[in-house]
């Protein structure tokens, strides 16, 4: 009987495809990211972007009289499953990926794209090494972590010198990067860290490690990790009576922070780039977000804006063909975007790329200070 | 330093009670048939959801009584895992029964991954958290400043814990249920002959091990508040980890086994480092297994010529 179901599936699956084929060319792209496991929440926050943004730009006209779908695909921030799935859009013709979010599986990816002619804009991965790489194919609309570092480092350096620092991190590509980022940028400032560790993501129990941080009277916590252990960190500490101030990066922007370490979480600091849904380029999406009750917040407008600059790219060069699109993306602009004017780098980064320090209260996080 | 090494025993003890609740479950199943359940792991995330589904509905109905949601979430869970336990055994092993050795093995990996997928599916593969359902604790002692904290979500895991072992192990010794379940672990044949009603009581073995995995899934969720559609997969190397060291077969030997994980991994992240803490604990299994070959409270298998 399965057999049958998926025959007739895929039939009518072919069947949609020729009538759309025959009504109006179509043009694919993929949105890569976690929508499994821990990360998840971030997952959404990118397919929530892509599918405004793809139904805006059809809205439109598509590109180059195109219709543009969608492609979503899982890597549940595994290495081994952004391969796979790289290779999964690569056989379904996409010209452009909007991901992947974790940089350990962005890097990876990234590989099989470029000898593929793939296009690949991240909303989100801030590990250095994505772009410096210097593939051809490879961008971003977020910042880097050794720009996030270094807002980070001013910052404790400003406010927090006198506290005993801790700097954790949860040994991935990304959290390591950015942990390490920070430890380099105090010692430059000559802040000293008065402990190093990392743990394991998806671990449950910290506290033997909270137990560690009272006893040697931490007074900062850095965390570079993704908000699901944080947030355990920070409900476990609570338990114990011991409330540091929590210092986090941009894989803190979730509501799901709160709703796993509740108010724990108060007065949490991280850095993320400046509000993007405040910006007025902005205001006609999120507003057409809202009324779907999504939150446009965190990475939301980034995941949009990767597939609005690639179609204005394409626009402009008059070629979906993505080595074409890459030339253009990097020598034309400035692109206007949700997130206001951006321009790329030779080697595919975003300028300018800025920080904010945000904080969280009450369940919401606001923006606490500018850099 | 006293506080300190004070605070990091209570939680090692904790960490480990959870781990030797669910290695209860674990080493019950094996000790009546010899076989290793790997969907105890996943029975016990699925008791976990129940209980996130029922204090879920409680709150959004207003009931504000903490104590009384968990308590129902507790049996409705029992029930459901029980339920669950009855129908995995039937499907999945009893059919094998007989089949080479490693057949239900397979067919249990099989089972995990269709209940992680299952639950995936249903209960969306974002983290669920509840807010701490009893906050608060024991202030133990204080000293230099540092504040040594018990909680009572930490009191009632080690009781439920204890209590959970004495019970079973009364069963298991003492009850005639017990008796045939021994009996059918010693030859399953000859207890048939004897009139056991073999298929009954190991049916029985998978309900009771499968509410054994409820209620451990039930003090995860209250103590750590925050669960996925995988936390058995961890957990269920830990807990089986904890049931080899203690002696696979063995009911006080599985929490002695988790005892011993949990206080390593705290006294290891406490004074050493936190990043090679599975090393440490894997390492000691290695040697303890080197020199017992059975585990710490295992029986050496006697041959029957």
């Amino acid at each position: 009987m399965g057999n049958k179901f998926y025959k007739v599936a895929a039939m009518s699956a072919l069947g949609l495809c020729l009538t759309v084929g025959a009504a109006q060319a179509q043009v694919k792209i993929g949105v890569a990211g976690p929508m499994t496991g821990s990360n998840a929440a971030f997952g959404t926050q990118l397919v929530n972007g892509a599918n405004q943004a793809v139904a805006d730009i059809n809205a439109h006209g598509g590109v180059l009289g195109k219709k543009v779908t969608a492609v979503t695909v899982d890597d549940a921030c595994d290495p081994k499953q952004a391969v796979t799935v790289a290779n999964q859009l690569v056989a379904d013709h996409v010209v452009m990926v909007d991901g992947h979010f974790c940089s350990a599986s962005t890097i990876p990816a990234s590989k099989v794209y470029s000898e593929n002619g793939v296009l690949e804009i991240s909303p989100a991965s801030t590990n250095p090494q994505y772009t410096d790489q210097g593939s051809w194919n490879t961008f971003r609309v977020c910042g880097r972590d050794d720009e996030q570092g270094k807002v980070a480092a001013n910052y404790i350096k400003a406010h927090f010198a006198k506290d005993k620092i801790a700097v954790l991190d949860d040994n991935s590509t990304y959290g390591k990067g950015i942990a390490d980022q920070v430890r380099m940028n105090l010692k430059k400032l000559g802040v000293k860290v008065a402990y190093n560790a990392s743990y394991t993501a998806g671990e449950k129990d910290y506290s033997a490690l909270i137990s560690r941080l009272k006893q040697d009277g931490i007074g900062l916590v850095y965390v570079g990790g993704y908000y699901a252990d944080a947030g355990i960190m920070e409900r476990e500490g609570a338990a114990q009576g011991y409330h540091p101030q929590y210092f986090g990066e941009d894989a803190m922007a979730t509501d799901q922070l709160w709703q796993i370490a509740g108010p724990a979480a108060q007065g949490m600091l991280f850095t993320f780039p400046p509000p993007a849904e405040k910006s007025p380029s902005a205001a006609a999406v999120v507003k057409e977000l809202s009324a779907k009750g999504q939150n446009p917040g965190g990475y939301v407008l980034y995941s949009y804006a990767t597939i609005q600059v690639w179609a204005e790219a394409a626009k402009k060069a008059h070629s979906i063909k993505p080595l074409v699109v890459a030339k253009e993306l990097k020598a034309g602009g400035p692109w206007n975007t949700v997130l206001g004017q951006i321009r790329f780098n030779k080697i595919g980064d975003v300028v300018p790329a800025a920080y904010a320090i945000y904080i969280w209260n009450n369940g919401k996080y606001t923006v606490h200070a500018m850099h | 330093m006293i506080a300190y090494a004070l605070q990091q025993l209570i939680n090692g003890i904790t960490l480990g009670m959870v781990y030797g609740l669910i290695a209860v479950g674990y080493t019950m199943v094996y000790g009546i048939i010899g076989m290793i359940n790997f969907a105890h792991g996943d029975v016990f995330m699925v008791g976990a959801y129940v209980g996130i589904i029922v204090l879920t509905a409680f709150s959004g109905m207003g009931i504000a009584a903490v104590p009384v949601g968990l308590l129902v979430a507790l049996l409705v869970s029992v029930v459901l895992c029980g339920v669950y336990g009855f129908t995995i055994e039937r499907a999945a092993y009893r059919p094998l029964r007989g089949s080479f050795r490693l057949a239900p093995l397979i067919s249990a990996i099989g089972m995990s991954i269709l209940l992680e997928n299952f639950v995936q599916t249903s209960q969306g593969a974002k983290d669920r958290a509840i807010p701490e359902p009893i906050p608060g604790g024991f202030k133990i002692m204080q000293q230099h400043g540092f504040v040594v904290q018990m909680s009572y979500m930490q009191i009632a895991i080690i009781v439920t814990t204890l209590v959970t072992l004495g019970i079973f192990t009364y069963i298991v010794t003492k009850t005639p249920l017990g008796r045939a379940m021994r009996a059918i672990e010693q030859d399953a044949k000859m207890a048939a002959l004897l009139g056991v009603n073999t298929n009954r009581v190991i049916s029985l073995t998978f309900v009771i091990g499968s509410a054994l995995a409820a209620v451990a899934g039930i003090m995860f969720l209250s103590y750590y508040g925050v669960i996925n559609f995988f936390i058995g997969f961890n957990a269920g190397i830990k807990a089986f980890t904890a049931a080899v060291l203690g002696g696979i077969g063995s009911l006080p030997g599985a929490v002695l086994g988790g005892l011993l994980i949990g206080l390593i991994e705290a006294f290891w992240s406490g004074y050493a480092t936190i990043a090679y803490k599975d090393v440490a604990v894997y390492s000691i299994l290695a040697i303890v297994l080197m020199f017992m070959p059975t585990g710490l409270l295992g029986r050496a298998d006697i041959e029957k010529v």
